[in-house]
């Protein structure tokens, strides 16, 4: 298959490009990203909350190239949660790209904040929810908490990323939750919460992953391995079958639910998040979900610092 | 052909001559999920493989 800009050999097929024109496409669609919803200006301060993996190097390095960000302006945040074989590599792949980009790197610790690590909270037993609901909402509560001081947290959540969220809240029957979704995430600005902005959100997972091959980004394409009896991974295989067989599937959903978001988040506007009565943070109950999980983490260890 | 499937760490020399795509095909690897990369460079679906390629099977699908 040949470029359909150039007679050079493509590297993705849909849309029909070579290395360099798709490197241009992918580009100019997270800037459009940016410009279209307005998630970043040129005086803000950007954390981005990183992995080391894929998406979220590709957004750091592209939110570097197009903010040039003066000194303290720009800063890199990696949650390290303490799974072992998995965010010991990314971690280290990350370390690398900052000090060769010369990016200023945070790090938080579910160890150092709560006193243990996901590994050993999920062999502990005493928890009975999936890994990643307990790690979501630790790594949220810390994202938020360490952006303090920020305009924005950037993520690298891609277009498949959303899709596999709007399909499991419709799925749970969770329009709420649906409502927070969309490029800049929550209903309206609050008060204790960092807006969070998602420049991916139009590049699928593939297209993502190819931008890293090509720029050759050191980054390891491995998956989490808790992931493995998740409701998502489910949803995903289910989304990724139905794309094989009906290609446009995915950006359909995506630009439904575009469409319908403004009504979503002006029916839920009166909502969201409140203040935890436990540590001041944003919460949509009286007491936050880091907080009730860290008094859970408690019950097996008395060095939770939360 | 020697293949390599990175995610299962599956690495063989197998005989085969057709396209990218009917190699996924006997995999049973769904395309949405991969890139493929020939003797060092990615390649669509269409692309004609030997028996002398090299053939590296990328998933895309990472993180949590």
């Amino acid at each position: 298959m040949k470029c359909k800009k150039c007679k050079e050999n493509a590297v993705l097929a849909d849309p029909a490009l070579c290395k360099k024109h798709f490197l241009s496409y992918y580009e100019k669609k997270v800037s459009d990203t940016i410009k279209k919803y307005k998630l970043i200006s040129k005086s803000d301060k950007v954390c981005v909350a990183t992995s080391g993996g894929k998406d979220s190097t590709a957004v750091l390095y592209l939110v570097q190239k197009f903010l040039k960000p003066k000194k303290g302006q720009l800063q890199a945040l990696l949650i390290d949660e303490g799974i072992a074989g998995y965010r010991d590599h990314t971690a280290k792949d990350l370390k690398k790209f900052c000090s060769e980009n010369d990016i200023e790197l945070k790090i938080a610790s579910f160890k150092g904040s709560f006193g243990k690590t996901l590994d050993k909270i999920l062999k502990s037993g005493r928890i009975r929810l999936k890994p990643c609901t307990i790690c979501g909402t630790l790594r949220r509560y810390l994202l938020n908490k360490h952006a303090k001081g920020f305009d924005i947290i950037v993520t690298g959540h891609n277009r498949d990323d959303e899709c596999q969220a709007v399909m499991m809240n419709l799925l749970r029957q969770q329009t709420e939750i649906l409502a927070r979704l969309g490029p800049m995430t929550g209903m309206a600005k609050r008060k204790g919460f960092v807006q969070r902005v998602k420049p991916l959100y139009f590049c699928s997972e593939k297209e993502t992953a190819l931008y890293a091959l090509l720029m050759g980004f050191d980054v390891s394409f491995n998956e989490c391995p808790n992931i493995i009896d998740s409701y998502r991974a489910d949803v995903r295989e289910m989304l990724n079958n139905h794309e094989s067989r009906h290609s446009g599937a995915k950006q359909g959903i995506i630009e439904s639910f575009i469409r319908e978001l403004p009504k979503l988040k002006k029916q839920y506007s009166g909502s969201g998040p409140a203040i935890c009565v436990k540590c001041g943070e944003p919460s949509s109950d009286k007491v936050c979900g880091a907080c009730s999980l860290a008094a859970q983490i408690r019950t097996c260890s008395n060095t939770v610092r939360i | 052909m020697e293949i390599l499937i990175e995610k299962s760490g599956m690495k063989e020399d197998i005989l085969f001559t057709g396209s990218v795509g009917q190699l996924l095909s006997r995999l049973k690897i769904n395309p949405e999920t991969i890139l493929v990369v020939k003797n060092g460079t990615v390649v669509t679906e269409d692309e004609k493989l030997n028996n002398k390629d090299t053939v590296k099977i990328l998933s895309v699908i990472s993180g949590g």
